[in-house]
């Protein structure tokens, strides 16, 4: 028994730290609209769902720092790793491309996330239940407004169809790593986090109900790619780390 | 309306304008908060949401399209509202409020 303490410790650390990731670098990738989006109503919608998804992350690393027991803290973990310390998946570092680009990868990861936040809040550990209770709202929110624009620019103008169409085709690929469990997942098998390939049918179900009313086609499964739950990034991430982490590199422990 | 038709970069020329009302708390009157663009009712509702519910106590919000709204010319403002201001008698403060009567 005390052998396995230390193991499911940072299993969960792991679990953990994906979870913040996924949230800290969508929500960083969304608040790159912020000041751009297409509508001011727009611009504030997404910068919105960016500071929830941040809020989420803090939430995560914190305690995941807590459960690491090294003395770090939500700052010191997203600001003070680097990119091959990072395990978001692929997905979220992505560009955001055009407005429709980032509108399809949202609705991709807001479906995934609302699924997986209701499962979570039902964990054994009660201060990941009470987050992921209080997330789960959020994203129920979250995937409302991203899979009602997915049908507008869908079911829009010839232009708007194209451009859905093709960002659903790209990024389908990564779609696979949302639902590829590890050693990790299956140390936490019984602690109530959701079986990740268990989430897939009911992701099918719902994304396929909206690309479908959005007179999308939902591409083939093929190729999918892997790697960014165990730090085998894409090289947008590291770019994207350079922006996010560099001022509070430079100067360390400053508050404003 | 016309003055975007300069601004092609920004759709808001071409999505209608909405009025907002939001409700504070259950029973209470749902108050005009402001107006939004969106190209139709379910946009219009988030993006309600998001301009005037993110950040206070919103229980219920309202959107309508501001065609829809009927309003009172302001150059008539005089004719429309005037003659209900020299007749006092139309205000009930010449009566007396019995006792055990609550006044509001």
């Amino acid at each position: 028994m005390s052998t396995d303490a230390p193991s499911s410790n940072s299993s969960l650390f792991e679990y953990l730290l994906r979870l913040g990731d996924d949230r800290l670098v969508l929500g960083h990738r969304l608040s790159e609209w912020c000041g751009h989006g297409p509508v001011l109503e727009e611009d504030i919608a997404l910068a919105n769902v960016a500071l929830d998804l941040i809020g989420q992350a803090a939430h995560f690393l914190r305690l995941a720092g807590q459960v690491e027991g090294k003395g770090r803290d939500e700052d010191a973990l997203a600001y003070f790793r680097d990119a091959i310390e990072y395990r978001n998946v692929s997905l979220v570092e992505l560009p955001n491309g055009d407005y429709g680009r980032t509108i399809v990868r949202s609705f991709l990861f807001d479906a995934w996330s609302v699924l997986l936040l209701e499962g979570l809040q039902r964990a054994s550990h009660a201060e990941l239940a009470g987050i992921a209770a209080k997330a789960h709202k959020e994203a129920r929110y979250h995937v409302r407004h991203s899979g009602e624009w997915v049908l507008r620019l869908g079911d829009g103008t010839e232009d708007s169809h194209g451009r859905a169409q093709a960002a659903l085709d790209e990024l389908w690929p990564y779609s696979g790593e949302l639902f590829a469990a590890d050693e990790v997942d299956r140390q936490l098998a019984g602690t109530g986090a959701p079986d990740p390939l268990g989430l897939a049918p009911a992701w099918r179900d719902l994304v396929s109900d909206v690309v479908r009313r959005a007179t999308l086609t939902l591409p083939a499964d093929g190729y999918m790619h892997s790697g960014g739950r165990q730090g085998r990034h894409t090289e947008h991430l590291g770019h994207l780390l350079g922006e996010m982490q560099i001022l509070a590199r430079s100067h360390p422990g400053a508050t404003w | 309306m016309t003055a975007g038709t300069n601004e092609p970069e920004n759709g808001s020329d071409r999505w209608p304008l909405w009025e907002v009302f939001t409700q504070a708390k259950d029973g209470a009157p749902h108050e005009h908060a402001g107006s939004v663009h969106a190209a139709d009712a379910e946009l219009a509702l988030q993006n309600a949401r998001d301009v005037y519910a993110r950040r206070g106590e919103v229980v219920s919000v309202w959107v309508v399209p501001s065609t829809a709204i009927v309003a009172s010319s302001p150059a008539e403002r005089g004719p429309f509202f005037d003659p209900a201001d020299d007749k006092p008698y139309r205000h009930p403060q010449f009566y007396r409020t019995p006792r055990g009567v609550r006044v509001y």
